[in-house]
């Protein structure tokens, strides 16, 4: 292991910390380590930073959550406010609500760390939440790489988890509804709704002992969750390496990009501090959940305009676009004596039940659409493969939309229309927006890889205007060189697989099946340009003039 | 892959022959040739860059300055604090800590993008495994399980099935004390009658009782019962059931249906201010369309249809309180609601049913 052995001359490192490198390695064998990592190769692309973005929010949570421990109190015995905010001197509310009162007035920093703590709660989610998108649409959890995508989604579910906990620590209004709403919920689950509900609530709503579950599930088990997932996440990025986008000269046996140290290391590292600075930046200018203006938690009173974090939007939009009554007939269900509450239960769990189940099965749907067993490094433009790209695009369209009904009201009262009509035309676009997102997401695809063989086979436009002798205008097209063309000519454009017979000779209906999905993933293709093209292309004359039949109908 | 398709499915794949395979594809051309920077061919970029970087890391000392100074000078003393101190102090926190950590972050990467070496590099990939290892592990599991005897001896395996498949079992149990039982404590509320004493209607949140002659029409108040705010222990779960709307309208515009006729007095009606939906508060009253509206969900309640659901996710109408007038003129609730207030639970039919049995 270590340089220094017996007979040779013992190799003695140049600078301080390659001496102090070497004192370590010495004593617990860390060479091969740094030998397999020091100059490991990473592909660099601004889409790969949000995973990036993620994990340094969770670093910076760490960080600002251990700071607020120190003062928060999850008790919910009763006291009265006599801190320094002189509006609620005197009110009644929960020891926990005060603390976080006393961190917000009476800790000097405390106000920042929290705003901060919040702040980075929001971009943790967002960032997870974006990074699986660049995932998806570039066809990273491609083999190798399913469990990894599955990893990622269970951090996604785990990080909306922290966050929620986390957000009805403070014990105000605010939360405290949210609570409600919660409660509400795991009510309509059948059978074992009202149990789950006195159990986590140590009794009927809202009791004395849910602030103080939630605090340990907070600052214990799903950070711990959340710690083990993202090692195993980055073991397995390790394990495969990262994907690189297509270009010239990477191709899925090679990663191409800078070496980890220095220069790659300098950056994702120098990268750290901005993400803290900009929510440093943040937290000091823009207020978030200012929980002193909520008062503490009453059953009585609630605001308008009331919204969750942003990352539960999705379930509160689902709830408030189910209608409860369908002309005069109620939507809960009184059966064999108990009660369906399907008004509550089917948005509160098919939605985002269908969005998280097809999310985590995708990787392997599409393989066996494809019945594609090869390892994949290089990523998918996402026109390149335009059904993927357009069935993420109709997920996307499907969460926005409940996104937007969470903020109903506002959208309401903001552009000053009825808010009754902005719930129906939530309802229809739930059911018509993934399918128009579907079909113009991959007319879109479609066009811009026509365009790229467009520009591959004949060139750029470069807005000179020609006139030829015989009068005719043209404007010029300048020839691409290789490095370009190969960027918009080397992708794999794969066919509809016919159905074939197993080795009984019988076409099963499972096969069938996948047949038709294979027909309907790929029956519209565009093919890469090929050599053959291009030299039909040229063999024109004037090559940037005369475009060949197809691309005719296309743009000229 | 290759073939002369111009992108309509007709006629993609006629072309294609297997010799012409090979040459349809166009050839890697390799990594692009690199390109120098400025900073690798002329010193005195280099030597900018180098003090831009500097400049930086300078600024962020500056930050961390910044946020010392806010830190120490601005004292959240007893009498001092106001909210103004405390944004400025928040802001000035903030901006020194993005300028440490910026300075250090952009001085960081533009050393690395203007001066460290930028050559891209190629590394070849590694199989995830290899055959060899592949047939060798596959081996040792094999004989692993070869010598525990398991498959030969299914006594043991189905007896060891048999206690893993229990052993988890206390494990679940032992959470049985998280809460107690809900039996039917949600069918119950603070309006019960105590000791024959009809529960007077108070005012939330001060608690003072209300006359019946303090509601005028088109006034709505929001109710508590009489004795909640001198409870000790569960206040705010029998609030969070017992919490009620009380509003005046003209008699004329009231419908109740058979039975309910006396629940109100005069125009004057009380209905639980917890929605049938998922129990926020239905905390908005629209005077004019005598709708109540919840601003959690937006399920909306018509007051002249005894509270049924007209628009929303909230399924069941919200109960209604019979309230009564007492000797002295306050308004008392003469009984408990007839069914569960809040959101629908899997008993609550059940309960509906006792209580009005």
């Amino acid at each position: 292991m270590s340089a220094a052995s017996t007979a040779e001359p013992a190799f003695v490192a140049k600078t301080k910390t390659g001496r102090f490198t070497d004192f370590v390695d010495a004593r617990v064998g860390g060479s091969g380590i740094l030998r397999e990592f020091g100059r490991k190769v990473f592909p660099d692309h601004w889409s790969f930073m949000f995973g990036e973005v993620a994990l340094y929010s969770f670093v910076i949570l760490l960080l600002s959550g251990t700071f607020l421990t120190f003062f928060f109190d999850p008790s919910m015995a009763e006291t009265h406010y006599d801190g320094s905010y002189v509006p609620l001197k005197g009110v009644e509310m929960s020891v926990a609500y005060n603390s976080s009162l006393d961190i917000s007035f009476d800790v000097r920093g405390g106000l920042f760390m929290r705003q901060v703590h919040h702040w980075a709660a929001l971009l943790f989610v967002a960032s997870i939440a974006v990074h699986m998108l660049r995932v998806f649409f570039t066809g990273a959890f491609r083999k190798p790489r399913e469990m990894n995508w599955v990893v990622g989604g269970v951090l996604l579910i785990l990080a909306m988890a922290a966050g929620f906990t986390g957000y009805s620590l403070p014990d105000d209004l605010l939360s405290g509804n949210g609570l409600r709403i919660i409660d509400g919920v795991i009510k309509s689950i059948p059978v074992i709704g009202t149990y789950i509900s006195f159990f986590l609530f140590g009794g009927e709503f809202p009791g004395t002992a849910i602030i103080g579950r939630l605090y340990m599930l907070h600052i214990l088990l799903v950070p711990a969750l959340i710690l083990l997932m993202i090692v195993l996440h980055l073991f397995m990025v390790v394990v495969h390496k990262h994907t690189q986008y297509p270009g010239p000269g990477r191709n899925d046996n090679n990663v191409v990009g800078y070496p980890l140290g220095p220069v790659y290391a300098a950056k994702a590292g120098g990268f750290f501090f901005i993400v803290f600075g900009v929510l440093a930046l943040m937290a000091g200018f823009f207020t978030i959940n200012p929980i002193w203006n909520y008062g503490p938690y009453d059953p009585s009173p609630v605001s308008a305009g009331t919204q969750p974090d942003w990352y539960i939007g999705f379930v509160d939009g689902a709830l408030r676009l189910m209608p409860g009554t369908l002309g005069n007939w109620q939507v809960e269900q009184d059966w064999f004596g108990f009660v369906f509450s399907f008004n509550v239960l089917l948005p509160a769990l098919v939605p985002a039940g269908i969005l998280f189940t097809v999310m985590f099965m995708y990787p392997w749907i599409e393989r066996w659409i494809t019945k594609d067993d090869r390892e994949h490094h290089v990523l998918d433009r996402p026109r390149n493969a335009p059904t993927r790209t357009a069935i993420g695009m109709a997920g996307f369209v499907w969460y926005c939309v409940m996104w937007a009904a969470a903020g109903s009201d506002l959208i309401a009262t903001h552009f000053g229309v009825s808010l009754n009509d902005v719930t129906y035309w939530l309802r229809a676009l739930f059911f018509i927006g993934p399918i128009i997102a579907f079909i113009v997401t991959k007319r879109v695809a479609l066009a811009l890889q026509r365009k790229d063989r467009e520009i591959a086979l004949h060139g750029r436009e470069t807005g000179r205007i020609v006139r030829l002798p015989h009068g005719e205008f043209i404007e010029v097209h300048a020839p691409l060189d290789e490095y370009k063309r190969y960027k918009l000519v080397g992708f794999e454009s794969p066919e509809v697989l016919p159905a074939v017979p197993n080795e009984h000779g019988v076409v099963t209906s499972k096969e069938k099946r996948r047949a038709f999905l294979s027909k309907w993933f790929f029956e519209d293709r565009v093919a890469p340009a090929t050599p053959a093209e291009l030299e039909a292309a040229h063999g024109h004359g004037h090559a940037a003039v005369e475009a060949p039949e197809e691309a005719k109908s296309l743009s000229h | 892959m290759g073939n002369h398709s111009d992108g309509s499915p007709n006629h993609s794949g006629t072309v294609a022959t297997a010799g012409q395979n090979e040459v349809e594809k166009f050839q890697d051309p390799g990594i692009p040739p690199h390109r120098l920077r400025l900073a690798d061919t002329d010193p005195k970029a280099a030597k900018r860059a180098e003090r831009q970087v500097a400049l930086l890391f300078g600024i962020s000392v500056v930050g961390t300055l910044i946020f010392l100074v806010a830190y120490f000078a601005i004292d959240l003393g007893p009498g001092d604090s106001t909210i103004d101190t405390i944004r400025i102090q928040n802001m000035l926190l903030g901006l020194g800590t993005a300028f440490a950590m910026l300075g250090i972050g952009t001085g960081i990467v533009h050393w690395a993008k203007a001066l460290m070496p930028d050559h891209e590099v190629s590394e070849e990939r590694h199989a995830i495994r290899y055959e060899e290892d592949r047939q060798a592990a596959v081996r040792i599991v094999d004989d692993i399980v070869e010598e525990t005897g398991i498959k030969r001896r299914p006594l043991i395996r189905n007896t060891l099935l048999g206690a893993v498949a229990l052993a988890p079992l206390p494990a679940v149990a032992i959470f049985g004390d998280l809460g107690p039982r809900p039996d039917n404590k949600l069918a119950h509320t603070m309006w019960a009658p105590q000791d024959g004493q009809l529960k007077r209607l108070a005012r939330d949140p001060d608690g003072t009782p209300i006359k019946a002659s303090d509601v005028t029409i088109g006034s709505a108040f929001h109710v508590i019962p009489e004795g909640l705010n001198e409870l000790h222990e569960g206040k705010l779960n029998e609030k969070a059931k017992a919490v009620v709307l009380l509003m005046r309208l003209d008699p004329a515009s009231l419908n109740p249906s058979a039975g309910r006729e006396d629940w109100g007095y005069n125009g004057i009606v009380a209905y639980s201010k917890i929605c049938t939906h998922v129990g926020c508060p239905v905390a908005l009253y629209e005077q004019q369309t005598h709708h109540l509206l919840c601003p959690c969900h937006q399920s909306t309640f018509d007051l002249t249809q005894e509270c049924k659901v007209i628009f929303g996710p909230a399924s069941r109408p919200l109960p209604q309180l019979p309230i009564a007038v007492d000797d002295e003129g306050y308004l008392v609730a003469t009984s408990d609601f007839k069914e569960p207030v809040g959101p629908s639970y899997w008993e609550r039919d059940m309960h509906e049913r006792s209580i009005n049995s």
